[in-house]
C-alpha cells in the first residue's frame, strides 16, 4: 500500500476582483500517491496556475482540504508555509530561476541555507550529490551564464532535490527548451521517478503527458479528466528516435 | 547558524556588486571622514588656544575701556576713553591681589631705519610689562621707570622688526630708528615668540615708555588698556572682582549703571575663545553630519533599487523556504555591512586627512576617541535606519507575484 502524499478534497479558490468574484477552482478532489508521476494539464484560464500555487504552498485555498504528507494547509501562517515549502517541496520553474553570477553548487545549496538543521558541511555534501544525480558532477563551479539552458534546468532540478522533498513540483519545466533538450530533461525526470521520487508536472504540452504515469486535465476550474497512463513512453527512447543534430 | 547563513548571503550580494557598493559607501565614507577631521580640527584649535593663552601668562588680567560686550566681534575699545592714568594709579595703590600692573597705549606706524621701513605696532607700557607678558630680552635692556617718567625716546623691538629694518644683520641695540618720523634709540630686543594661535606675529612689536607714546606719537591722555597680573593664578578671579569694584568707585557708577570698562582674566579669555571654537566645531560637525545623512539616504536608495531589481530572486528565496524575516534580515545585514564598512573606511580616511592637515597645512589637530566611537555608532544606526524600509518592503512581497515579476 503506497503512501498518500497529496490529499485534496473539494478544494475551492476564489479571487475577488473589485466587485466580481472569480472562481478559479470550483471544488476539486484528487490525491497523489508516493512515487507517482502526475502531469496536470490545462489551457490558460483552466485554473492550472492557481492549482500549482496551492500545491506549492505559495497560496492557500478559500475552502476545502489540502494535505501534504499528512500536514493540513488550513490556517497556516506565512512562516509555517515557508517551512513546509522548505522541507517538503522541490520547485522547478520554466525560466530556471537560478541566481545569476552564482555557481551551480551555491545555487543548489540555496534551500538548505534556510534550514538551520543542516550544517555547512552537510549542505555542501548534499549539493554535490544532487548535482551528480542530474549529471553535472563536473560543473559544480560554473555560473548559470556558463551553462546551456538544459544544464541550467538540471541545476534547478538538483536544487529541487537537495532538501529531499516529498514531491517535486515542476512548472512548465521544459517550456523554454528545444525538443531534444526537453526529452533529455524528461528522461531525467523519469529516472528520478524510478528512484521513487514523486513528481507533479504542470504543463500545457500534451506530449509531455505521455511520459507520465497519470494525467489530470483541468478545465474552467474543474477536473475534466483524471486517468492512469498505461502506456508510458520512455523519454530516452524518444530521444534516440530524434534525428541526429548537426553541430 | 541561520544568521550566519544570512550573513553569507548578504556578503555575497555585496561582493557581486562591488562598484555599486563602493559608490554607495562613498557617501558614508565622506561623511564619517569629515566628521572625524572636523572634530580633530576643532579639538586641536581648542587645545592650542589654551596653550597659547597660558603661555601668554595665565594670571594676566586685562582691563579695557567700554562696556563688556563679550564675544568674537568686540568693537574697538580704543574709541572709548574711560580709562585714564588716574585709574591705573588707583588700582596700583588699592589692589592687594595684583603683583604687576602697566598702562597700555598702542598705535600703528612705520618703523624706519635708513632706507628700510616696516609697518608695525607700538605699545606704550611701563617696565612691568615684560613680567606680566612673561617675555625676556635676547639683548640690551628694558627701559627704566626713570625713562618712563622723562618720556625718553627709547624702544625695545621684536625680532620681526629687527629682521625687517636691520636686514644686514647689524646689531640693533644702540642704533637709532624712527617710528612715524620720531627718532628712537633701540635699547633692547625681545625674545622670539613666534606666531600665536590667532595667527598674530608676537615678534612684530615695538615697545616704548607709555608716556612717550601718549605724548609724542598718539597725543592722547587716556589709556587703551591696563594690563596687570594677579599674584597667583588662583587669585585671578578675585582680582578681577576687586579691580572692578575699585574702578566702579573711581568712575562713580551707581548700582544700576553698567560698567563702562571690562576686566577679564586669562581664564575667561580662554573660555571665550574656546566657546568660539566650540561653536565653530559644532557648525563643522553639523555640516559633516548632513553629509553622513545624505550617505544614509544613498544607502536607502540603493537598497530600494536592489530590492526592486532582485524581486524575482526574493520570490525564489521565498519559494524554497525563505521566511519574510529571513529576507528582511538579509537586506538589513546588507545595508548594515555597507554602512559599517563605509564607517571603517571613513574613520581611516578621516585619520589620514587629519594627519595631512597637521603636516601640510600646519593646523593643530587632535583626534578625540569619542569622535571615532560616535561616528561609528552613527554608521551602524544609519545602516539599520535606512536599510529597514527597503528590507521591510522586500520581506512583505508576495512570493507568487515576486516569482512572476519580470
Amino acid at each position: 500500500m503506497s503512501k498518500e502524499i497529496i490529499k485534496i478534497q473539494d478544494l475551492k479558490r476564489e479571487f475577488t476582483m473589485g466587485t466580481e468574484t472569480v472562481h478559479a477552482l470550483k471544488g476539486i478532489s484528487f490525491s497523489i500517491q508516493e512515487g507517482e508521476f502526475v502531469t496536470i494539464m490545462g489551457s490558460s484560464g483552466s485554473g492550472k496556475s492557481t492549482m500549482l500555487n496551492i500545491l506549492g504552498c505559495l497560496d492557500q485555498p478559500t475552502s476545502g482540504v489540502y494535505e501534504i504528507d499528512g500536514v493540513s494547509m488550513k490556517d497556516l501562517s506565512r512562516n509555517e508555509l515557508a517551512t513546509i515549502r522548505n522541507e517538503k517541496i522541490g520547485f522547478i520553474f520554466q525560466s530556471y530561476n537560478l541566481l545569476a553570477r552564482t555557481s551551480a553548487i551555491e545555487n543548489v545549496e540555496l534551500p538548505l541555507l534556510y534550514n538551520s538543521k543542516v550544517t555547512s558541511e552537510e549542505r555542501r555534501e548534499r549539493a554535490i550529490k544532487a548535482l551528480e544525480m542530474v549529471g553535472l558532477g563536473e560543473r559544480l563551479h560554473h555560473t548559470p551564464s556558463q551553462l546551456s539552458g538544459g544544464q541550467q534546468q538540471r541545476v534547478a532540478i538538483a536544487r529541487s532535490l537537495v532538501n529531499n522533498p516529498v514531491m517535486i513540483l515542476a512548472d512548465e519545466a521544459t517550456g523554454n527548451l528545444d525538443t531534444r533538450t526537453s526529452y533529455e530533461i524528461m528522461s531525467l525526470f523519469q529516472e528520478l521517478n524510478k528512484k521513487g521520487i514523486t513528481i507533479t508536472f504542470v504543463t500545457h504540452e500534451p506530449d509531455i503527458a505521455t511520459f507520465s504515469s497519470r494525467t489530470v486535465v483541468l478545465k474552467d476550474g474543474e477536473i475534466m479528466q483524471d486517468y492512469q497512463n498505461h502506456d508510458v513512453q520512455s523519454a530516452a527512447t524518444e530521444l534516440a528516435k530524434l534525428p541526429k543534430q548537426d553541430h | 547558524m541561520r544568521l550566519l547563513n544570512l550573513f553569507k548571503i548578504a556578503t555575497k550580494a555585496i561582493i557581486l556588486n562591488k562598484t555599486r557598493t563602493l559608490l554607495t559607501m562613498l557617501g558614508i565614507i565622506i561623511g564619517v571622514a569629515s566628521v572625524i577631521a572636523m572634530l580633530a580640527i576643532g579639538e586641536g584649535s581648542k587645545e592650542s588656544i589654551r596653550t597659547t593663552i597660558s603661555a601668554m601668562g595665565s594670571n594676566m588680567i586685562t582691563i579695557q575701556p567700554g562696556a563688556d560686550s563679550r564675544g568674537p566681534a568686540r568693537g574697538s575699545g580704543g574709541d572709548v576713553q574711560t580709562l585714564t592714568l588716574a585709574n591705573y594709579e588707583t588700582i596700583k595703590e588699592q589692589s592687594n591681589l595684583i603683583s604687576y600692573i602697566t598702562p597700555v597705549v598702542n598705535g600703528n606706524g612705520q618703523v624706519i631705519n635708513g632706507s628700510n621701513n616696516w609697518p608695525s605696532s607700538i605699545y606704550g607700557v611701563n617696565p612691568e610689562y615684560l613680567d606680566i607678558k612673561v617675555v625676556g630680552l635676547q639683548s640690551g635692556s628694558m627701559f627704566t621707570d626713570a625713562e618712563v617718567k622723562s618720556a625718553s625716546k627709547v624702544v625695545v623691538i621684536g625680532q620681526t622688526v629687527v629682521d625687517n629694518v636691520f636686514p644686514d644683520g647689524q646689531e640693533p641695540v644702540g642704533q637709532m630708528i624712527r617710528f612715524n618720523n620720531i627718532p628712537f634709540k633701540v635699547i633692547g630686543v625681545l625674545e622670539e615668540k613666534g606666531e600665536n594661535t590667532f595667527g598674530q606675529d608676537q615678534d612684530d612689536v615695538v615697545i616704548a615708555p607709555y608716556t612717550t607714546v601718549q605724548k609724542r606719537i598718539l597725543a592722547i591722555d587716556h589709556l587703551n588698556q591696563i594690563v596687570a597680573s594677579a599674584i597667583s593664578e588662583d587669585d585671578a578671579p578675585a582680582a578681577v572682582t576687586q579691580v572692578s569694584e575699585i574702578l566702579r568707585t573711581e568712575h562713580k557708577l551707581l548700582d544700576n549703571e553698567e560698567d563702562d570698562f571690562s576686566v577679564r582674566s586669562m581664564e575667561e579669555l580662554i573660555s571665550t575663545f574656546s566657546s568660539t571654537s566650540e561653536m565653530l566645531t559644532i557648525l563643522l560637525v553639523a555640516v559633516a553630519s548632513i553629509s553622513l545623512l545624505i550617505g544614509g539616504i544613498g544607502i536607502m536608495n540603493i537598497m530600494y533599487v536592489s530590492v526592486k531589481e532582485r524581486t524575482k530572486e526574493i520570490g525564489l528565496r521565498m519559494a524554497v523556504g525563505g521566511k519574510g524575516s529571513d529576507i528582511l534580515m538579509q537586506f538589513l545585514i546588507e545595508a548594515i555591512l555597507i554602512s559599517i564598512t563605509g564607517g571603517v573606511l571613513g574613520v581611516l580616511l578621516g585619520l589620514g586627512v587629519t594627519v595631512f592637515i597637521e603636516k601640510f597645512l600646519n593646523w593643530p589637530t587632535s583626534v578625540a576617541l569619542y569622535s571615532i566611537v560616535i561616528s561609528f555608532a552613527v554608521c551602524a544606526v544609519t545602516g539599520i535606519f535606512f536599510g529597514w524600509y527597503p528590507a521591510r518592503k522586500a520581506s512583505a512581497l508576495d512570493p507568487i507575484t515576486a516569482l512572476r515579476y519580470e
